[in-house]
């Protein structure tokens, strides 16, 4: 067989180097992105030198995309949540595909069907334990839902291992390489897309202003960082991506973080951003109804002696949630760029110039996430940290579950506490 | 012709053939042994090898057990640290990638951090009153999570920033290598400790019974096998696995009586801060508490009994030792087609006659998650004193409402007395 031949004596050093000889790997991966702008903008176009259009089909695309997210934000958190679901799905597919593209992988038999299974599996596990948090009362009322939350992680791992016999079981003898590699990379590519989706859910319910400020600061960087790149930029950055340079690495920084506080001020002031969300069973539909937290009230900030003189006021009226806005835009500024800078790596290392050709001008879904990668999971870290504590109706489910003498116990450890801070009289009842 | 040479040079592997042979692994077997061995023949040689290796580490693990649980807690420690050391060592050699920068420390580093997340959780939950105490502990367990990311992130950073441009496809698949080993040996370890301190019998059972599994399946299959069971590992047959199967199950049942009548194995381990030791003393839940069952009928021919006195436990460990008979082995068959894939005939050579660590603990490695499953679904509720922390922070008007909420749910069953100041 011609490939046992060849690669008998040859690949001893190769794998570990990226040879450079070709930039492509077959004809089989598209790899100069085909033209697929719609006819309409190529005609409006047609006139205009190619680097020119190439930024105007750039820039319309972008506006389409932002005006795109304002309009689902308007449609409500259901269907923002299944506009995360599909973008997650979508750059599963992508990363995915670069993965049979760079092994050739597409005739192994079941790997197709055993890498949408363990996606389907995970995000069943995840899903199932959202659901289970925040629709409780929905699911204690339906039998078939009761019983699926209670034994959901027997379930979600009983589903993953039939995935796991089921990989072992379709080992073939000339390929094991090639699928355990495979294995690996979907395995990864889970970790990566499927917990991020996650905890972007679990941003959005926290309130939808954590889920659209560090987005929006995440675009603002990019967008900005290249502006000022593009006309002050001088001092390359990294040698990963030669495009970017400090200029416009520190502009881009400033001007999120004023964007953020200005986008922060603008939001807070509106319920239906700020109130986490929940389902009504009434209604049977989202609400977002609250009294705003303390985070969204205007307070007095006195400002510091330094930036008096600068800015000619003494004290400033600000939500606090401006404060934590600036963390936000910070990390979206400083660490963000770094996810942008590996998905940068991954490319020269599998020889791809985008992930894939969703959007033209763009390149594939994954290429405009690359930087909210680790936007997502800092956000939900800090929310757990410094913003809420545990969920009161979840701690309530907890209990429930209890024995009765464990009940009583944290019941009257309980009353001592709040009978001490003097929050209940001891003598009041109900 | 010459536009596929090209590809297949580039891209690594169409087909296992590529990847350089291992050099034979060297002999580590201790003079002592060689020279009381060095009459028999070699295949009688390997067999007592092994013979006297597995009864070594059968006492090695009772002599821990008896020591207690800090000290198993440490042992498990120590095997995950040597199981990631050896699978990374196989990615090094697949790779080449001794000369490249900042791999080790990073992989090392890796390893510090999901452990230092894990552990820190676990912390945090048991040790609960001797956390309270210590003001700085109070500020790491506070903060937890974000420190742990932080630390993550800062390794994450040190990966971008070593990209070397010749070597970008390298760095990323030892990336990856790297954090899939993680997930692997790490959450499987902690998954481990958490079984036990749910209690040593959920820590022994299961491991006893993957073992059992082992010998008796290889015992049945010396002296039976015929029917070859898969492809993958030519060994295994048939008639080794069904044997393999009732035995394990006899001997979880048989086990499972001995160790349910001990406090010392049934009782969930607590921290007693004011002794500064692990505790196993409790009053035994209804699980190792002796319970009459009627045998069915069908049975009751073949044993002649009409009812049996047993331990609900047995019936656990029932399922226990079905998943280490059943599903346990394809935890082997995977380890035994990463071997061929990567050409290796062992892990390592720790343990003479065995191989590696991972070696002997590739079938344990589903059955960590399968009985920690099987707990949080089918045993015990949420933690108590986790579930009381909880409260605690909460915000006092959450905490108010959370009570009136708690009262009138107790109310309600009876657990309380309404009209009295409770």
């Amino acid at each position: 067989h011609l490939q046992e031949s060849e690669s008998e004596n040859k690949l001893d050093g190769e794998t570990a180097s990226d040879s450079e000889s070709k930039s492509d790997f077959g004809g089989s991966s598209p790899v100069a992105t085909s033209d697929d702008t719609p006819e309409v903008l190529n005609r409006a176009l047609s006139n205009l030198s190619s680097r020119w259009k190439n930024w105007w089909v750039r820039g319309i695309l972008t506006l389409a995309m932002i005006t795109f997210f304002f309009i689902i934000i308007y449609l409500g958190p259901m269907v923002l949540m299944t506009i995360v679901m599909c973008v997650q799905i979508k750059c599963f597919h992508e990363i995915i595909t670069i993965g049979y593209n760079v092994y050739h992988s597409y005739d192994l038999p079941w790997f197709r069907t055993l890498s949408w299974y363990f996606l389907l599996c995970v995000n069943y596990f995840f899903y199932g334990e959202t659901v289970t948090d925040y629709f409780f009362t929905l699911v204690q009322r339906e039998e078939p839902l009761r019983i699926l939350s209670k034994y959901h992680r027997f379930i979600s791992f009983a589903l993953y291992l039939t995935g796991f016999c089921m990989f072992v079981l379709s080992l073939v003898k000339k390929h094991y390489r090639l699928q355990f590699y495979m294995f690996g990379w979907t395995h990864v590519t889970l970790l990566i897309v499927v917990t991020q989706s996650h905890l972007i859910i679990h941003n959005l319910f926290e309130g939808m202003i954590w889920f659209i400020v560090p987005i929006s600061c995440v675009i603002c960087n990019d967008i900005m960082a290249y502006m000022f790149g593009f006309f002050f930029g001088r001092t390359p950055l990294i040698k990963l991506s030669p495009k970017k340079t400090w200029e416009g690495f520190i502009g881009g920084f400033f001007s999120t973080v004023l964007f953020g506080l200005l986008l922060s001020y603008v939001m807070s002031g509106y319920r239906c951003f700020t109130c986490p969300v929940e389902f009504n069973n009434d209604t049977n539909s989202f609400t977002v109804d609250c009294e705003p937290s303390e985070l969204f009230q205007l307070q007095e900030y006195n400002i510091p002696v330094v930036l008096q003189s600068v800015v000619g006021w003494k004290t400033v009226r600000m939500y606090p949630f401006q404060i934590h806005s600036i963390a936000l835009s910070t990390f979206a500024s400083l660490i963000g760029p770094f996810g942008g800078f590996f998905a940068s790596g991954f490319k020269r290392a599998f020889k791809i110039k985008d992930f894939a050709n969703t959007i033209p001008g763009h390149g594939g879904i994954m290429d405009r996430f690359d930087c909210q990668y680790l936007m997502a999971t800092f956000v939900n870290v800090y929310i757990a940290s410094f913003i809420r504590g545990p969920n009161p109706s979840k701690l309530i489910q907890q209990f429930l579950t209890l024995r009765p003498d464990q009940q009583l116990h944290i019941f009257n450890t309980l009353k001592a506490h709040l009978v001490d801070r003097g929050i209940l009289g001891s003598l009041e009842d109900a | 012709e010459v536009d596929l040479e090209e590809r297949l040079r580039e891209l690594d592997l169409r087909c296992d053939s590529d990847i350089p042979d291992v050099p034979p692994p060297t002999d580590s077997t201790p003079e002592i042994l060689k020279r009381a061995l060095s009459g028999l023949s070699a295949r009688w040689k390997n067999w007592w090898i092994r013979g006297i290796l597995s009864l070594a580490m059968i006492s090695g693990f009772f002599l821990i057990i008896y020591l207690g649980s800090f000290m198993l807690m440490l042992l498990v420690l120590s095997i995950q640290v040597k199981c990631y050391h050896e699978i990374i060592t196989i990615g090094y050699r697949v790779y080449h990638s001794y000369d490249l920068p900042w791999f080790r420390s990073l992989s090392w580093y890796f390893l510090l951090c999901v452990n230092y997340f894990f552990y820190g959780e676990t912390v945090a939950d048991y040790f609960a009153t001797f956390v309270q105490r210590r003001e700085q502990l109070q500020f790491l367990i506070r903060y937890h999570r974000f420190i742990s990311f932080a630390l993550y992130l800062t390794g994450f950073c040190m990966f971008v920033l070593s990209l070397v441009k010749k070597h970008y496809r390298l760095q990323f698949y030892m990336f990856a290598w790297t954090h899939v080993t993680l997930l692997i040996t790490v959450t499987q370890s902690h998954l481990v400790i958490q079984n036990l301190f749910e209690g040593m019998i959920w820590f022994l059972v299961p491991i006893s019974s993957v073992i059992c599994n082992d010998i008796t399946a290889y015992i049945f299959g010396f002296f039976f096998g015929r029917t070859p069971l898969i492809k993958l590992s030519p060994k295994k047959t048939w008639e080794g696995f069904i044997g393999g199967f009732f035995s394990t199950v006899v001997f979880g049942f048989i086990f499972s009586y001995f160790l349910a009548q001990h406090q010392y194995f049934v009782c969930p381990v607590e921290y007693n801060s004011e002794t500064n030791r692990f505790v196993t003393e409790c009053e035994p839940s209804e699980l190792f508490q002796m319970k009459k069952y009627s045998v069915p009928p069908l049975l009751q021919a073949v044993l002649g009994w009409e009812t049996v006195n047993m331990y609900p436990f047995q019936m656990h460990s029932f399922a226990l030792s079905t998943f280490a008979s059943l599903i346990g082995p394809f935890g082997g068959f995977f380890a035994s087609g990463f071997k061929r894939a990567f050409k290796i005939k062992d892990f390592a050579d720790t343990i003479p006659g065995h191989g590696g660590i991972m070696d002997r603990f590739d079938c344990q490695y589903l059955m960590a998650t399968f009985v920690h499953v099987y707990i949080t679904s089918f045993i015990r509720g949420p933690n108590p004193s986790k579930l009381l922390k909880q409260l605690l922070i909460l915000q006092p008007e959450q905490q108010l409402s959370v009570y009136k909420t708690l009262k009138s749910h107790l109310v309600e069953k009876g657990i309380l007395q309404p009209s009295l100041r409770g």
